[in-house]
């Protein structure tokens, strides 16, 4: 600072008369004015906007609502040729097949069944998402256990019929898995009890579950072929969630462990998912599933795809609890290794409740993103709800100009309302979250 | 001290629970089962491979392909070339279809997160419209939908759209003329490198100029000048001398459709549109979350300082707020470029199209068709990722 | 941890269902599953294509359904597994599917390199084009410069190559990785001409919007033979398959109808006598029972009912025998002797 610079000063030194009040400063007109033209930049922009509403939105309406065609027994009401109406969406088509759509080929006299597992789907959803359900962790028994086995039992109709020979197998691995058990607790000296316990528990859930899908409910058999439409497109998503989320953690688990083995080999497995495009991994699992599997044992098509979208999806997941992990202070994991929990006492008890509390936003997006996904397994030839829209474009009872616009539209429509419906949940959560977090 | 050493020395225990030793046989036990799973694997492969009388091995990446592509940057014959050309046709697609998608989605991705933020409502609101529907269907819908729209609305080729200066739209492209490089076109070439090392050395100089002075100088005018106008003037000038370095050809009409000039694919569009559109809405995303990390105070600071709204965006708020775009921008290009092997869809021939699809096909051999596409891939996440985080590095605000 | 746990498990469970099922006889296999498993198209009008409820019709599905009446008396003990063109072969190699009847070209490569056998010819077809009647063109000769619509991974994709550079001709090629998608994008406006074999172009044409805009020019450009293919090895299997196919021909030579199968049966003729297991026993030296033949032409009919029913005059593709006509009809259809 040079102190010989004179800084100008001004005082003023008579009152400034006082500006008139503006004239609106409330009301509809004053909004508009101050959010829609408050300069001529401000005005070029919103007239530009409003064209672009001008010649975008009128048209759509007319498409989809005004001029659209709503019914109709075949290809005649949407043909202007045959006295129809081609200037608007051919909603007819989607009425006449919209059970192909739902069900796909699904055995008509069954269809029922594919109801109830709509219903059971509904219910485990808002069960495990809705915050103030009772009694979660049963929520969480029923979607990652009693759901699956019921879903199958219901959708293939059950009764695999093992054989004796399979559950002799059976028998005899789970005597080996509780002598193992046993054994594993006379060498540590620790109690005997939870040791039986945990082991019988496990071969007790496996069992329980093998003898469920074993046994004859007199349901007939629905082969995976027949499956189709919206029904395979939730079945994909599904499997992808019920799956992702425990491998996914176990992964994050994995990255984060010490021992360095377990994490180089997850690690390995997350950037190769992550790394490549989920259509190569779907036709690989289509393609290469089958030649490394023994001799004459084949993997059901629609298993294929299932078991590429769920790793796929696994390796997203676990990136999302990572985060999830890393963001738990490092004084839980002391406070809980000082009170002598164990890793697995400490993980389940301790850093997992909370870590999965604060990431159920990111959750919730990963599946977002795996149901965007599903559409994906239609490459590869399953009849998902692309799918079976793309066959439909080409039946000959419906051959018109405005089909695939149409079918499309309705996928689009379908997709768009689960997809924002549960970004909005996320983004609830995430509301109520950060004000437990506020101050 | 010695004392209270024996007092804690640990209790006899059995070496099982000493954590180094349990580590030990945890990782034993996985590295087991991942060797035994991998070993059960492979002797299946084998063995079936063998039953079914599958070639194995790289070998059939230098056999005659025998099919033909539909766009190829490179010289492609079904006569002469080999699956491994057939490979790098495919790859090439790949590559070009991500890198005009990437530059198209990034201005389209900031004006949309910028236009979310505006205090225009109509501006705010009609960009969140946009965000939302889009970033709710799944783009293999999208694609389909752009596919046929844009078939839909080109005319058939004998009512191609004539839109002058050589260039035609129909519903089998976009064609327009394609420049024919005579001997002499080097001094076009030479001149335009001209151009471009004299702007950087403006640029340089304006740059210094202006922070030891404060004069700014026209930076835009000036490369104009000399990057767009001096190779034109060159060519003007030598056009007049009698010399004509490029002459152009122009499609003509054919039976069935236009033929010479260059073709872009409607397939290659539809493609374009569909990853441009569908990626542009998480990058705005990404942008907006940018922006609202710059702190208020940034932008209260740049007002104070008299610079205009613009102004504050371009050269205070932008330059901080790519420090938190850019990561989550990489990866939203890594998604750009694997969501373009969708091309399959549509029958753009980018690398899983054609490689996944039609060689896999034709040769039977899955296992290397397979773990050639997804190492490109792999390679491409990994390079890009390695670059960004320089670039990320670069960026980042060096701290105290 | 968990991941190792259930890495094992997998691997165990794996091999015990290896042990259980491999190195068994198809014919056993099939008998005691129940049902056959039928590798077929995923919808081609006239050869094999679901309805809404899942029924399958088509010339394809026919034969899968007279393999099994052969098999098990009762023609729909039958499941149909669609199959994209790029994966049937695998399909078939992996045991998934017992017979792949799928409009499959039998080629060197495929029966010596692939694993394969392709016990019967059930359609001599060739490779044809279709193009819009307002262009004009009647002759593949005239295609050049056109663009070309066609299914990868096909022989199609490989003959059109061959045939255009046999001609000198330019051609523009848009390939697609199914025969819906491929026929949608003609069907758009795409392509100036559509190829495939030409019973596919008949049944395809079906499907567009305005079927009589199209033409299916007449030149043919390849030998297509097509037929069900079975896994190389399994030669009982094999000869199965081909005698359920010589039974239908060798039924509609002799004039063997569904209707009038159970009176033939007392005919004097030898040969009807040897077809229908009246006399010999040609039938239990293939695993099956004497009356075989019977189980198929009463459940399925002989070849001429079943062409006609799905690609003959009796359908919407109206194609005519042509070449598969008996070759008493100057056809190739050449029904083996039962002898």
């Amino acid at each position: 600072m040079n102190a010989t610079v004179d800084i100008p000063r001004f005082v003023r030194a008579k009152q400034v008369e006082a500006l008139p009040p503006p004239n609106l400063a409330r009301g509809p007109i004053a909004w508009i004015r101050e959010n829609l033209f408050s300069g001529p930049f401000n005005t070029i922009l919103t007239l530009a906007v409003f064209y672009l509403l001008y010649v975008s939105v009128p048209p759509l309406v007319k498409f989809l609502f005004i001029d659209a065609v709503w019914t109709g027994t075949d290809r005649a009401a949407c043909r202007a040729d045959a006295g129809g109406s081609e200037s608007g969406a051919c909603w007819a088509f989607i009425r006449d097949k919209i059970n192909y759509f739902v069900y796909g080929s699904y055995t008509i006299s069954e269809r029922w069944r594919v109801n109830i597992f709509f219903a059971l789907l509904a219910l485990g959803v808002v069960w495990l998402l809705w915050l103030k359900a009772p009694r979660r962790d049963l929520g969480a028994v029923y979607f990652f256990w009693v759901f699956p086995v019921a879903a199958y039992i219901l959708l293939t109709g059950g009764n695999a019929d093992f054989g004796g020979r399979f559950w002799l197998g059976f028998a005899i691995f789970g005597a080996l898995l509780i002598a193992l058990f046993a054994f594993v607790a006379a060498v540590l000296k620790t109690s005997m009890r939870p040791a039986l316990l945990v082991g019988g528990g496990i071969v007790a859930v496996i069992g329980i579950t093998l003898a469920l899908v074993d046994f004859d409910f007199g349901l007939a058999h629905v082969p995976t072929s027949l499956w189709g439409g919206i029904l395979v497109t939730l079945l994909v998503a599904t499997v992808g969630i019920v799956v992702s989320l425990p491998f996914g953690i176990v992964l994050a688990l994995g990255r984060r462990s010490k021992l360095p083995l377990v994490r180089l080999a997850s690690v390995v497995f997350i950037e190769f998912v992550r790394g490549v495009p989920l259509i190569t991994v779907l036709i690989m699992a289509n393609t290469m599933l089958p030649l490394f599997l023994p001799g004459d044992m084949t993997v059901d098509r629609l298993l294929r795809p299932l078991i590429g979208t769920a790793l796929f999806a696994s390796a997203y997941m676990a990136e999302v609890v990572r985060g999830g992990l890393q963001a738990m202070p490092k004084g839980q994991y002391e406070g809980a290794m000082s009170l002598g929990l164990n890793y697995p006492q400490m993980m389940s008890l301790i850093i997992l409740p909370q870590a999965l509390r604060i990431v159920i936003p990111g959750i919730v997006n990963t599946f977002i993103g795996l149901f965007k996904d599903t559409s994906l397994v239609a490459i590869v030839g399953i009849f998902d709800l692309v799918k079976t829209i793309e066959a439909s474009r080409i039946d000959p009872n419906w051959a018109a100009p405005t089909i695939g616009i149409t079918g499309y539209a309705f996928a689009a429509l379908f997709y768009f309302i689960f997809c924002f419906g549960m970004s909005r949940y996320s983004l609830g959560v995430e509301r109520r979250l950060a004000a437990g977090q506020k101050r | 001290m010695q004392t209270i050493a024996s007092q804690t020395s640990p209790p006899k225990k059995s070496f099982l629970y000493d954590p180094k030793v349990r580590g030990i046989f945890y990782q034993v036990v996985l590295v087991a089962a991942i060797v035994f799973l991998f070993y059960v694997a492979a002797t299946n492969a084998i063995e079936n491979l063998q039953r079914a009388k599958i070639a194995s091995g790289f070998g059939f990446l230098s056999n005659t392909a025998g099919f033909d592509i539909s766009q190829t940057l490179v010289q492609f014959s079904a006569a002469g070339g080999s699956y491994g050309d057939a490979f790098l046709v495919g790859l090439l697609n790949t590559l070009i279809v991500s890198a005009i998608g990437i530059v198209f989605t990034t201005i389209l991705g900031f004006l949309i997160g910028i236009a979310r933020l505006s205090r225009n409502w109509m501006v705010a609101k009609v960009a969140m419209v946009y965000v939302e529907v889009l970033r709710n269907i799944p783009l293999l819908v999208q694609l389909l939908f752009w596919y046929i729209a844009v078939l839909g609305a080109l005319p058939q080729p004998r009512n191609s759209l004539e839109m002058g200066a050589g260039f035609y739209l129909n519903s089998r492209g976009l064609f327009m003329a394609r420049p024919i490089y005579a001997s002499d076109a080097w001094v076009l070439i030479a001149v335009l490198a001209v151009g471009l090392v004299g702007t950087f050395v403006y640029r340089r100089w304006a740059r210094k100029q202006q922070e030891q002075t404060g004069r700014q100088y026209p930076v835009g005018k000036v490369t104009l000048a000399l990057v767009l106008g001096l190779p034109v003037l060159t060519w003007v000038l030598l056009a007049l001398a009698g010399a004509n370095p490029v002459s152009f050809e122009l499609p003509r009409k054919g039976t069935f459709n236009l033929t010479g000039g260059m073709q872009i694919l409607p397939e290659f569009v539809a493609l374009l549109l569909g990853l441009v559109t569908y990626t542009a809405a998480f990058i705005a995303e990404v942008v907006r979350a940018g922006i609202l990390a710059v702190s208020k105070g940034q932008t209260e600071a740049a007002s104070s300082l008299g610079l205009t709204p613009g102004q504050t965006l371009r050269l205070v708020v932008i330059p901080q707020a790519m420090r938190v775009i850019i990561p989550p921008l990489t990866s939203q290009y890594l998604n750009l470029t694997k969501n373009s092997s969708l091309a399959v869809a549509i029958g753009y021939p980018d690398l899983v199209q054609v490689f996944m699809g039609t060689v896999l096909n034709q040769t039977g051999q899955a296992i290397e068709v397979v773990v050639i596409t997804m190492g490109v891939y792999l390679t491409i996440s990994l390079v890009t990722s390695f670059v960004m985080n320089i670039y990320n590095r670069r960026v980042a605000i060096v701290e105290r | 941890m968990k991941k190792a746990l259930v890495s094992i498990a997998f691997g165990l469970t794996a091999s015990l269902f290896a042990t259980g099922a491999s190195a068994q006889a198809t014919l056993a296999s099939v008998k005691q599953k129940g049902f056959l498993t039928c590798g077929s198209n995923t919808g081609l009008a006239g050869f094999g294509q679901p309805d809404a409820q899942g029924n399958w019709t088509g010339l394809d599905v026919d034969l899968c359904r007279a393999i099994a009446a052969a098999i098990f008396d009762d023609p729909t003990k039958v499941r149909f597994i669609p199959l994209a063109a790029k994966d049937r072969f695998t399909a078939l190699q992996s045991g998934e599917v017992d017979v792949l009847s799928r409009n499959s070209t039998m080629t060197m490569s495929r029966d010596t390199q692939l694993g394969l056998d392709f016990p019967a010819i059930n359609y001599y077809d060739g490779q044809g084009f279709m193009v819009r009647k307002k262009l004009g063109v009647s002759s593949a000769k005239e295609l050049n410069g056109a663009s070309i619509c066609t299914q990868q991974g096909t022989t199609t994709e490989l003959n059109l190559a061959d045939y255009f550079r046999a001609n000198n001709m330019k051609y523009e090629v848009v390939a697609f990785a199914t025969s819906d998608e491929t026929f949608k994008a003609y069907d758009a406006g795409r392509c100036d001409a559509f190829t495939t074999d030409a019973s596919g172009l008949y049944s395809e044409r079906l499907r567009a919007s305005a079927p009589d805009d199209h033409i299916v020019l007449p030149e043919i450009i390849s030998k297509e033979p097509l037929g069900p293919a079975v896994r190389h090895g399994d030669n009982q299997w094999g000869d199965i398959v081909r005698w359920t196919h010589m039974a239908m021909l060798n039924a509609e030579e002799l004039g063997v109808t569904k209707a009038n199968v159970e009176q033939m049966k007392n005919s004097d003729n030898p040969e009807i006598k040897r077809l229908l297991g009246t006399e010999g026993k040609f039938g239990e030296a293939t695993g099956l029972t004497n009356d075989w033949a019977v189980r198929i032409i009463k459940h399925v009919g002989n070849y001429g009912e079943v062409f006609e029913k799905n690609v003959g005059e009796g359908s919407r593709l109206k194609i005519k025998r042509g070449q598969n006509a008996l070759w008493t009809k100057g056809g190739l259809q050449y029904g083996i002797p039962v002898r």
